[in-house]
């Protein structure tokens, strides 16, 4: 079961327009090292502007991989991208908390990080985790890589994560390798998606064109997110912004195959609608929500893994707006097949990450990945014969089939999504979903962490130095607190 | 065309967002004769902020009202060399020389405080994307801006900023700095010695007023 929105000559036609597109207008590439690489493979260069010629992208296209695994710090396989199934992670990368008393905001920090992907390693309907916030008490150079070591040392859970900078990519791939045992191994069980964003409207910036081309080359997953804006960097229709989109993550695709032929990509995007009275970004919008379906459909039609941002809210605290739109994303992308989604635990068009917040998207989540089983329609399921043996006015509690079937029929939430009696409610202190929220976030990170210990966590410090001494910063407060004995 | 037509079609150009046409009105109104300021005051600036009127009311969106700023810049374009000539400077609320920092191309967010600001009655001059610090240099020095807007969306060209500023200070500007950008933020900002940050647009406009000593109305 799969939602489709494109009529069915769709993908054809916008691929169509894409090639024509990337073919007479181009995009403009920031970094003269992937400039060389496309025109030698064929792409006619002007400065800066590269134009891509049919036959380029549809090799390009030909040489992707239809699947990417994801493996997590212990080798072992936690998703296909790529096959069918929804895998979420917290968005990344917002760049303020939300503290517990539901109201304030502030910068995030290290330790925040630290907390929320603690918390999220207890969550099993979110598979992966995300850098999802910006350390703001660790010295900028460093800014990319810290937060990854922060992810590798607190969770074994896949990391979707980026660099800041061409140089940050290399601090970024020595930290994984030291996980990994190498750059081979590492490369063979993927642990790290690399988020690789364009700036509409057809533009790659140095940081992001230098991440493709180095990371295509070092065999890590690279996920295309472009953005447009309705209306601000993209045309204001929504087919024309998915038009956009397609040639920004096709002219993408190319430079990483081009790199590197067979490199691992995946389809992503971050569509958003621009608000026309705020000028915000808005992330859950309905439209938003709609192209993000679209353009996964656009890359299940090329035979790639999909990735989009839902699941997450632009109200400003953990209300009503936070529920709704989070959950109509959660549904929506599981619906609609996107392998990929980041989103859980952000508020605030992607800025602001709240631990409640991922406690309660966690059950949405959960609920919504329900959605996938679909109907088994098999006698045993049908259960004719027990409806015909039990006739009118029977006794379905009592039954063996009942006994048999309850516990892999139903995902009971909770206990957040809350499904007690009033009385009983009641009794129980009568709590609203962020109270539960905070009580669940309490107890979860109250269990002992799955924190990387032994050699390899030696081996990974040790990565994190080498790090801080190529950039010359000192290590943050918060990394000497890790390395006192009494921790 | 007499002046009463000509100053309505300033205000029409401007108040419907006729970017493409806004350079030839001004031409046509300096030809019959008109007052370059007076062509901006009573004619493009008026509708301008009429524009911002409507939009801070709900009725008129961001599109109107970066289309109307547009059509004042390209107005602008054919009255400075006429204002220059004639020693007159306007009557704003302080002139704004604005872009975003060199190595980032990030255009949209500069763009909407620019057109804000216009409507504000501000004089804006937008330097574009990609700008070297020199330039904000030399261009705030010429243009005897009151601030210097300096944008950047990555957290790798926020240093920029920092540069900007340094050289700025160093060259003893008597220019006040506001910096802005998705990696922005006040702790930032006080760090590099800006003289101001802003979140979003609208806020953009409430520290411009404050920094060249206009108290907020309304």
């Amino acid at each position: 079961m799969t939602l489709g929105l494109l009529p069915p000559d769709g993908p054809e036609r916008l691929h169509a327009a894409a090639l024509a597109l990337l073919e007479e207008v181009g995009v403009r590439i920031a970094a003269p090292p992937a400039v060389k690489v496309l025109a030698a493979a064929g792409a006619r260069v002007d400065g800066d502007r590269v134009r891509m010629p049919r036959n380029l992208v549809e090799q390009a296209l030909a040489a992707a991989p239809p699947h990417v695994p994801l493996h997590d710090r212990e080798g072992g396989r936690v998703a296909v991208l790529g096959e069918p199934g929804t895998w979420f992670n917290p968005g990344s990368c917002a760049t303020r908390w939300l503290e517990s008393d539901g109201r304030t905001v502030r910068e995030s920090t290290a330790s925040d990080l630290e907390t929320l992907l603690a918390l999220n390693d207890t969550l099993e309907h979110i598979a992966l985790q995300s850098t999802a916030l910006v350390c703001h008490d660790v010295p900028r150079q460093v800014g990319d890589s810290y937060r990854l070591w922060v992810a590798l040392a607190t969770s074994p859970k896949p990391v979707v994560t980026g660099a800041f900078s061409a140089e940050g990519l290399h601090d970024l791939l020595d930290l994984l390798a030291a996980v990994a045992g190498s750059r081979d191994a590492l490369a063979a069980r993927p642990l790290a998606v690399f988020d690789a964003c364009p700036s509409p409207p057809l533009k790659w910036a140095h940081p992001a064109a230098m991440n493709i081309l180095e990371g295509a080359r070092a065999g890590v997953p690279l996920n295309f997110i472009s953005m447009p804006m309705p209306g601000a960097a993209s045309p204001v229709t929504l087919a024309g912004s998915l038009l956009l989109h397609t040639v920004e993550n096709l002219s993408g695709l190319v430079l990483a195959q081009v790199a590197q032929p067979g490199a691992r990509v995946i389809w992503g995007g971050a569509p958003v609608v621009f608000d026309m009275r705020y000028g915000t970004s808005a992330m859950a919008a309905m439209e938003a929500t709609l192209m993000g379906l679209a353009a996964a459909e656009m890359g299940r039609w090329y035979r790639l893994p999909t990735h989009t941002y839902a699941a997450l809210s632009d109200g400003k605290v953990v209300d009503a707006q936070a529920g709704a739109e989070t959950a109509a994303g959660a549904v929506l992308t599981v619906l609609g097949g996107i392998n990929l989604v980041s989103g859980p635990g952000m508020l605030e068009f992607a800025l602001t990450h709240s631990l409640e917040k991922l406690v309660i998207d966690h059950e949405i989540c959960g609920q919504a990945l329900g959605l996938t089983r679909g109907l088994r329609l098999d006698p045993e399921a049908l259960a004719s014969e027990l409806i015909a043996e039990l006739g009118p006015g029977g006794n379905y509690l009592a039954c063996s089939h009942t006994r048999r079937h309850f516990r892999s029929e139903f995902r009971l939430p909770g206990p957040v999504l809350d499904r007690r009696d009033r009385r009983t409610w009641h009794a129980e202190g009568a709590r609203d979903s962020w109270q539960q929220a905070r009580e669940e976030a309490a107890s979860r990170l109250a269990r002992p962490p799955r924190r990387l210990q032994g050699p390899r966590r030696e081996a990974l410090d040790a990565a994190m130095r080498e790090v801080f001494r190529r950039r010359q910063v000192s290590p943050p407060p918060h990394f000497l607190a890790h390395l006192r004995p009494d921790r | 065309m007499d002046r009463g037509s000509l100053l309505e079609e300033m205000y029409r150009v401007v108040y419907e967002g006729e970017v493409h046409r806004a350079a030839a009105v001004a031409e046509r109104a300096l030809e019959a004769g008109l007052d370059p300021l007076e062509c901006l005051d009573l004619g493009f600036m008026k509708a301008l902020q009429q524009v911002g009127v409507e939009f801070g009311t709900g009725e008129k969106f961001l599109p109107e009202l970066v289309a109307a700023a547009e059509a004042v810049q390209r107005a602008l374009q054919v009255l400075e060399p006429r204002l220059a000539a004639l020693r007159s400077r306007r009557q704003a609320l302080g002139r704004v020389v604005l872009g975003t920092v060199e190595g980032d191309i990030h255009e949209i967010g500069k763009r909407i405080v620019g057109s804000l600001l216009g409507a504000a009655g501000f004089e804006v001059v937008d330097l574009g994307v990609d700008v070297p610090a020199g330039t904000f240099l030399e261009r705030a020095r010429e243009l005897q801006a009151d601030i210097l807007g300096l944008s950047a969306l990555l957290t790798t060209t926020m240093e920029r900023q920092r540069e900007v500023i340094a050289r700025v200070r160093q060259a003893g500007l008597p220019v006040r700095v506001m910096v802005g950008g998705a990696p922005v933020t006040a702790s930032w900002a006080e760090e590099i010695g800006a003289d101001g940050y802003a979140e979003d647009a609208t806020a953009a406009v409430e520290l411009a007023r404050r920094l060249v000593g206009v108290e907020r109305c309304g």
